[in-house]
């Protein structure tokens, strides 16, 4: 293949190939087999269909896809009738294949209790996709391929328009042109801090070497952050496409693709997708014969979060502890090996594709002036519809979680929403209409980050938020600089202290204090946002902060030994019994059908009592 | 795979054969450690000292500097494992959905607590900070396989499904 009229007869023969097995008249059952999908019982899911086949000499076609992004529906499974009619269907167990099976495979007849949505049309009182209040604001770019496509099969990738953008990129465009696109789209690293894709590529271009390198930080770690997983599992050839736009505009002929051990299915579909991409001749020597050499490692991680770090993630790969060395040189001049090299998050690169096949102004309309396309995020904790969304950058926190999401759980009230993992920080109820983009975020004292956003309601003490994502960067300081080493752990101490009722006088300031210092002074950017949890919770919540010292308090009742043990409302007890049969500790007594009490010393402040009670007499004291 | 005390010539070289068939596959480079790590582990079910001892001769660099690696990282373990590692899932999702009822249910169920592993090297039992399976919190991985929305019950049936299972992996 040389030219990109060659590339397209090859796609239109993949179509019509791919379209041909399609009109075979089979009902395809495209099963979610995302490691979520998986974790839920999507293989029971997948066995119980084989077993129908096999049982009722069905004849169907069985296939596979990633994650939509529906997490709490999942197992999923569509039923794709010859006619092209696609339903799916969520919260799917074994039992309801034969019926599913029975009654629109066989019947055509969609079973409506169990369906979601479907593709195109809705179907009956099915809506359609577009009509799901969880996509209807969604616009999904980097992972539009998710949960259509079959992860593993490149062809399927190339009929939906895959590779297109890299062989007119390596055909007709030259690097400088790639990287005037890139940055004329606006692009901007989506790992968290939001530098410039294409300056970066510009300054890797610029300087001089024999050998540059090319890497994929897909060393995923931030706690409720999953789309590099889930974009790597659903669209791996679009990470990689990105990646040889990437290689081509800066000069690398080598790159690495850094992924967390613990996403082992994401490494297993990207081996899949290398090997396909070597077939195919989109990686090797002189692809397209356009002169350029391009191929790629997988790398895989050992454990450790500072490896997200850029030079921390080089010394790893390069054999070495993964430990972080001061900028300047930066890794466009001095990277692995000493050699120039570029480094970009996996979304950053499931963006590139979609700028050279749009073009940029196509791309600059989505988004803001300087934030521009698309965020992918994960929406988790007390949320209606927990999921992975992806939405024009600048909307507001109140869409994302309302509008999207579906707003709270059940009987959830909203108290904060945090944002970028245990670099960012909590965003208050009075902040809820803050457009989502770099600026913004950074203004209120938060951060894009990697994209995790965690609601959270009344039941959440944003002190033991704080605590708890300072003891995860604390646990994950790589131990070389001295403020990140020593300064979280004095922070972590004191919140320590506060949570358990030790607070005293003066901690605040100090915290602060430390956290002020931590940040200017840290070498690299895990000591440097490490205070921000804590920073940003002092300055929206001070006074929960001030109920744990003064009042030895928690508002949430969440931080043990400092909650009220429970009481019993004599005057609404009917001495039912339950709690007594309840408690652990065998704290509450009285006689039958008289009311009863709770022992206060010997109360754990579990809260069974108060939730078995069947007339709500029992609650926390002041 | 031989005397695993390694201290007699012989039994150290037959001890150290899969390690031997691990270092084959790479060139002796410094930036192979890792994995070379990693198939050693993967081979030894840990790294004993002989093996990291054997690696610095191979590669030409000091036991220090691998064994430095080998503490940093980790994913490495320089003491026996069980057959089948459980994660714990502990991060932000899962913490606020029940991961700490969750953990508290497999210690009492193999008897062990988190960071140790079983004495008949069935079961190693660890925390993890997140898996990234966030919208099925809680979660739990046993070897490669992930498990969720795990209740306190729910647990203990998945464990069943490890338990005298000659070669770990069951399906989810």
């Amino acid at each position: 293949m040389k030219s990109l009229s060659e590339f397209r007869e090859m796609k239109k023969a993949i179509s019509d190939r791919l379209l041909s097995e399609r009109q075979d008249g089979k009902p395809r059952i495209i099963i979610g087999m995302g490691t979520c999908g998986i974790a839920a019982g999507a293989r029971e899911i997948l066995r119980a269909v084989q077993s129908q086949v096999e049982s009722r000499k069905l004849d169907l076609a069985i296939s596979q896809t990633g994650c939509i992004g529906m997490c709490q529906y999942e197992p999923l499974m569509d039923v794709e009738m010859p006619n092209g009619q696609r339903i799916t269907y969520g919260g799917v167990t074994a039992a309801d294949i034969p019926r599913i099976i029975s009654e629109h495979v066989l019947n055509g007849k969609v079973v409506e209790e169990l369906a979601i949505a479907s593709y195109g049309e809705g179907v009956g009182n099915v809506p359609s996709y577009s009509e799901l209040g969880f996509f209807q604001k969604q616009h999904r770019l980097a992972l539009a391929n998710c949960g259509r496509i079959d992860p593993e099969s490149i062809d399927e990738y190339i009929a939906n328009g895959g590779y297109g953008a890299c062989v007119k990129t390596l055909t007709e465009m030259t690097p400088e042109e790639v990287i005037a696109e890139v940055k004329q789209a606006g692009l901007r690293g989506r790992g968290g801090a939001g530098f410039p894709t294409g300056l970066k590529w510009e300054l890797t271009r610029k300087t001089p070497s024999d050998k540059k390198y090319l890497i994929c930080n897909a060393d995923e770690g931030d706690p409720g952050a999953f789309m590099d997983r889930s974009l790597l599992e659903g669209d791996p050839h679009l990470v990689i496409e990105g990646m040889i736009i990437g290689a081509y505009a800066i000069g690398a002929d080598e790159g690495y693709i850094y992924v967390r051990a613990e996403y082992p299915l994401a490494i297993k579909r990207l081996e899949t997708a290398l090997t396909q991409a070597r077939e195919y001749g989109f990686l090797g020597e002189n692809i397209f014969g356009s002169g350029f050499n391009f191929d790629l490692h997988i790398k895989k991680g050992a454990g450790a979060f500072v490896c997200g770090e850029e030079t921390a993630l080089m010394a790893s790969i390069e054999g070495k502890r993964g430990m972080p060395r001061p900028k300047p040189p930066f890794p466009s001049v001095s990277g692995l090996w000493g050699k120039p090299t570029n480094i970009n998050n996996v979304e950053t690169f499931g963006n590139v594709a979609h700028i050279l096949r749009g073009g940029a102004e196509q791309y600059r309309s989505i988004g803001t002036e300087t934030s521009t396309g698309t965020k992918v995020f994960a929406l988790t904790g007390k949320i209606a519809n927990t999921g992975l969304v992806e939405v024009p950058m600048g909307m507001s926190l109140r869409e994302v979680i309302y509008d999207i999401g579906g707003g709270l759980s059940a009987g959830a009230e909203l108290k904060a929403v945090q944002i970028g993992g245990p670099s960012g920080g909590c965003i208050p109820v009075h902040l809820l209409d803050l457009p989502i983009d770099y600026e913004s975020l950074q203004e209120v004292g938060a951060m894009m980050g990697s994209g995790g956003m965690v609601v959270m309601d009344q039941g959440t003490c944003m002190v033991d938020v704080a605590r708890f994502f300072l003891k995860f960067t604390q646990n994950e300081s790589c131990g070389k600089c001295t403020p990140c080493r020593e300064g979280t752990m004095r922070m972590l101490e004191i919140l320590d202290r506060i949570c358990s009722g030790e607070g005293e006088e003066g901690d605040l300031e100090l915290l602060e204090d430390l956290g002020r210092h931590i940040r200017e002074t840290s070498l690299c950017q895990l000591g440097g946002s490490a205070p921000n949890p804590v920073l940003s919770t002092l300055h929206y919540f001070r006074d929960e902060y001030e109920a744990h010292i003064k009042e030895k308090r928690c508002p949430a009742n969440v931080c043990a030994g400092m909650s009220a043990p429970y009481q019993i409302d004599t005057a609404a007890c009917v001495g039912c019994g339950a709690c007594v049969r309840i408690c652990p500790t065998g704290a509450i007594s009285g006689e039958r059908r008289q009311p009863h009490s709770i022992d206060a010393d010997a109360c754990v402040i579990c809260g069974a009592c108060a939730a078995k009670c069947p007339v709500h007499a029992i609650a926390q004291g002041a | 795979m031989g005397c695993p005390c390694g201290h007699d010539g012989s039994g150290l070289e037959r001890y150290l054969q899969p390690l031997q068939e691990v270092l084959a596959k790479y060139p002796s480079e410094e930036r192979y450690l890792v994995p070379i790590l990693q198939d050693a582990q993967e081979a030894y079910g840990y790294l004993p000292q002989e093996v990291l001892r054997e690696v610095a001769v191979k590669l030409n660099i000091s036991f220090s500097k691998v064994y430095g690696v080998a503490t940093f990282y980790t994913q490495f373990h320089l003491q026996p494992r069980g057959k089948n590692v459980i994660k714990v899932c502990t991060g932000t999702a899962c913490h606020v959905r029940g991961a700490g009822e969750v953990l508290k249910a497999i210690e009492e169920e193999l008897g062990i607590q988190s960071g140790q592993t079983t004495p008949d090297l069935e079961f190693t039992l660890e925390t993890v900070a997140c898996i990234g399976a966030c919208g099925l919190a809680p979660v739990i991985m046993i070897n490669d396989d992930t498990h969720g929305r795990l209740t306190k019950s729910s647990v203990k049936t998945v464990l069943e499904g490890y338990k005298n299972q000659s070669g770990g992996g069951v399906v989810a």
